[in-house]
């Protein structure tokens, strides 16, 4: 019998930046028998819209990604972010008599956050690859709270050969990202940032994961600023064994 | 302390700056985090049908509210029918004329004050004040914070921002008659030092105000709950008794009030119960060994009807916990003043324009990253992140949102939805940034993106954009 059929919504962050979590994520797709579809008319999944008060935009999105993904039997994120706002948002941004807002539902219901759709839906209990380094992960807000990621990608990541998980303290709290919030208020952002480095790096860990692009960059991104040596990477990176290209925010030799 | 008279937050942004350089208030803010959270984890770790518990709590306060002139109807005839009087108080401002008006009757000079918010959201002290009568905090909290000429930070521990030198300092300032050299140098003397002073008071003030942690309709009874037992002095000594509460608080049975005690205290201070739990019926009975003689309760609106049967009613359930706050990465980094009125974090970014405006309070809702932790400590179960957001979209129909924010965000929206040009923007766009950056894979600093480059490197464009990589691919 043949795998599901699955569209793979790369998000606008893993498109622009980091494209290799967007192959890391097809990779563990077809690794785990599924037929990878990326829809070509995919830009960004119009959360900045929803989250700055702007509705009709939001719902503009929204209606050009649902028509575009609602045929395939599942819809992949490699975002619990993007993810979130697709499984749930969607459906909340359209009122009850409108058509669009069944449509949203039904598409939400198939949606699902790359490493939580391996683990929960596809049945996935391992992964078969190595990597010697001591990790520690961080719980970005949208996966944990809105889709309840937490052991999903601890249990795989515990499977991969050669890596330790150590955690840190305040795992759960946000790293000041936010989109838009993190150029709105960048000193507050900045302290958060600045606690989250610090909390990851305290654990003695050379290898920081999560499972967002938004936060992995906005982490990096102060890592490096402050000359700290731990690596920043997503998880997704990880779990395939693609961990060949430099680090998010880290130059090629 | 004009924040009072003029309420209003678009201050807020420089607010943050000021208290993210306040050496001080990130001591306090620091010393305080780790203590909220922890101790509400341990507190609900031995309930394990907490979640049970928020679910109903949730339920007897939607269903309050959604009969909510019948139990409000309930309640002031049960308060009639115990000696009492309610006074109907649409605005803040009817408050304080009600309040200074039931003071004056009572020849009151002495004002004494059990912890109320509605009392701040009112300005009392500084109504008091300007007509003559003196206002005593007897709140510790309140009391250091009345000695500094400030308003809360925190709405169940409103000197959170304070530290053991600065309590000193005021203590120091204010009770001119003991020793200048004495010892305060810890929590234990200092608590101590406010204890003795303020036995003296209760005892001078003709009239005492509390506030009430819920109304019981059933009963006609006000509860409070405190840890100093400073409400009970302030409510029992006086001969008047003056209860400040917003008409949300309203529980329809006894029941209910026990339910929402059960996940009260837990949520707030991690403690099973608060250690005074008081229950107030009226006036003095004949048969009363003590007690006020004249009981009195002050039943605010200042906007909360308006909030009903709208998106916003679920802030209505709010008991005043803090337990968002608690949680709130952004309240434990600026604290409370920075949110510029009495009620801070993720609460007070919602109820502050819901009762101020958002033309006033618009800059509350939009400080945070929606990473949805007060949500989920939330005894309550209010969906506070999405109630930012509908204040962030009626910002943005009233035209309230920053010119630069909408320009940007309808460029932006102008190409995600035509996705051959966005590919081509985009692919453009990160060619440039690869440019830019050449092997570091990162750059130092950006045009137009300062507020990220002057603290953090910004991570570099891997190569060609997956979108183009994938097309080259297959």
């Amino acid at each position: 019998m043949p795998g599901p059929k699955v569209a793979l919504f790369v998000t606008c962050l893993v498109d622009m930046f980091r494209p290799s979590v967007g192959f890391a994520t097809v990779k563990l797709l077809e690794d785990a028998g599924c037929t990878v579809v990326v829809p070509p008319a995919q830009t960004c999944c119009g959360q900045p819209a929803w989250n700055s008060g702007d509705r009709e935009t939001a719902k503009a999105i929204a209606r050009d990604v649902i028509a575009a993904f609602e045929g395939y039997d599942y819809i992949v994120v490699p975002s619990g972010s993007c993810g979130g706002t697709m499984a749930q948002d969607y459906a909340a941004m359209f009122d009850a008599g409108d058509p669009w807002a069944g449509r949203a539902a039904a598409m939400g219901a198939k949606t699902h956050e790359i490493v939580s759709f391996l683990t929960d839906v596809l049945g996935v209990t391992a992964v078969p690859v190595a990597l010697t380094a001591r990790a520690t992960y961080h719980d970005s807000c949208s996966g944990l709270r809105a889709l309840g990621i937490k052991r999903q990608p601890r249990a795989l990541l515990a499977t991969v050969a050669g890596l330790s998980l150590t955690e840190m303290v305040e795992a759960e709290v946000c790293c000041g990202f936010g989109g838009t919030f993190c150029v709105k208020y960048p000193e507050v952002s900045t302290v958060m940032a600045t606690d989250k480095v610090r909390n990851a790096c305290d654990t003695g860990a050379d290898l920081l994961l999560a499972g967002d692009l938004g936060c992995l960059m906005n982490m990096a991104g102060k890592a490096r600023r402050e000359g700290r040596t731990i690596a920043v990477r997503h998880v997704v990176e990880v779990l395939a064994g693609m961990t060949d290209t430099p680090a998010i925010a880290e130059g090629r030799p | 302390m004009t924040i009072h008279q003029n309420p209003t937050t678009p201050a807020f942004q420089d607010n943050t700056r000021v208290a993210l350089k306040n050496a001080n208030l990130q001591t306090a803010m620091r010393t305080a985090r780790v203590g909220f959270t922890e101790k509400r984890l341990k507190a609900i770790g031995k309930v394990p049908e907490f979640d049970d518990l928020r679910a109903a709590a949730k339920a007897l306060k939607d269903h309050t509210l959604g009969n909510l002139d019948l139990y409000l109807m309930a309640y002031e005839a049960k308060v009639i029918a115990a000696g009492g009087h309610v006074h109907w108080a649409e605005t803040a401002e009817d408050a304080r004329a009600i309040v200074l008006d039931i003071c004056r009757k009572a020849g009151a000079r002495t004002v004494n004050k059990g912890k109320t918010m509605i009392s701040e959201e009112c300005a009392i002290n500084d109504h008091l004040s300007a007509n003559g009568i003196t206002p005593v905090e007897t709140d510790l909290g309140e009391y250091i914070i009345q000695l500094r000429g400030e308003i809360p930070s925190h709405i169940i521990a409103p000197a959170v921002h304070v530290t053991v030198p600065e309590v000193a300092d005021a203590f120091r300032k204010a009770h001119t008659h003991l020793p200048l050299d004495r010892d305060l140098s810890d929590n234990a003397t200092l608590q101590l030092e406010a204890r003795r002073v303020l036995r003296q008071k209760y005892f001078e003030a003709e009239v005492g105000i509390t506030g009430a942690n819920m109304l019981i309709a059933e009963t006609g009874q006000s509860v409070i709950v405190t840890n100093e037992g400073n409400g009970d002095l302030s409510q029992s000594l006086p001969r008047v008794h003056i209860v400040m509460a917003s008409l949300e608080k309203l529980v329809p049975t006894l029941d209910d009030a026990s339910t929402v005690l059960r996940v009260l205290a837990r949520s707030a201070t991690g403690q099973e119960m608060s250690v005074y739990t008081t229950f107030s019926s009226g006036p003095r009975r004949a048969a009363d060994p003590d007690g006020p003689q004249e009981y009195h309760v002050v039943l605010l609106d200042n906007g909360r009807t308006n909030m009903v049967a709208t998106e916003f009613q679920d802030m209505l359930r709010c008991i005043r916990c803090g337990a968002c706050m608690n949680h709130c990465p952004v309240y434990q980094a600026v604290g409370g003043h920075a949110y510029g009125w009495v009620y801070p974090g993720p609460m007070g970014a919602v109820l502050t324009p819901s009762l101020i405006g958002v033309e006033k309070g618009g800059q509350l809702p939009n400080a945070s990253t929606f990473c949805g932790r007060c949500e989920s400590v939330c005894p309550m179960q209010i969906p506070l992140p999405k109630m930012m957001r509908h204040w962030r979209e009626k910002e943005f129909e009233k035209n309230l949102t920053p010119r630069a924010t909408r320009y940007g965000l309808g460029l932006w929206a102008f190409a995600a939805r035509r996705p051959r040009l966005y590919r081509a923007a985009t692919g453009l766009a990160m060619a440039a940034l690869r440019l830019l950056a050449g092997r570091r894979g990162r750059l130092a600093a950006l045009p137009l993106a300062g507020g990220w480059t002057g603290t953090r490197d910004f991570p570099a464009p891997q190569g060609p954009t997956f979108m183009q990589q994938w097309a080259a691919r297959r």
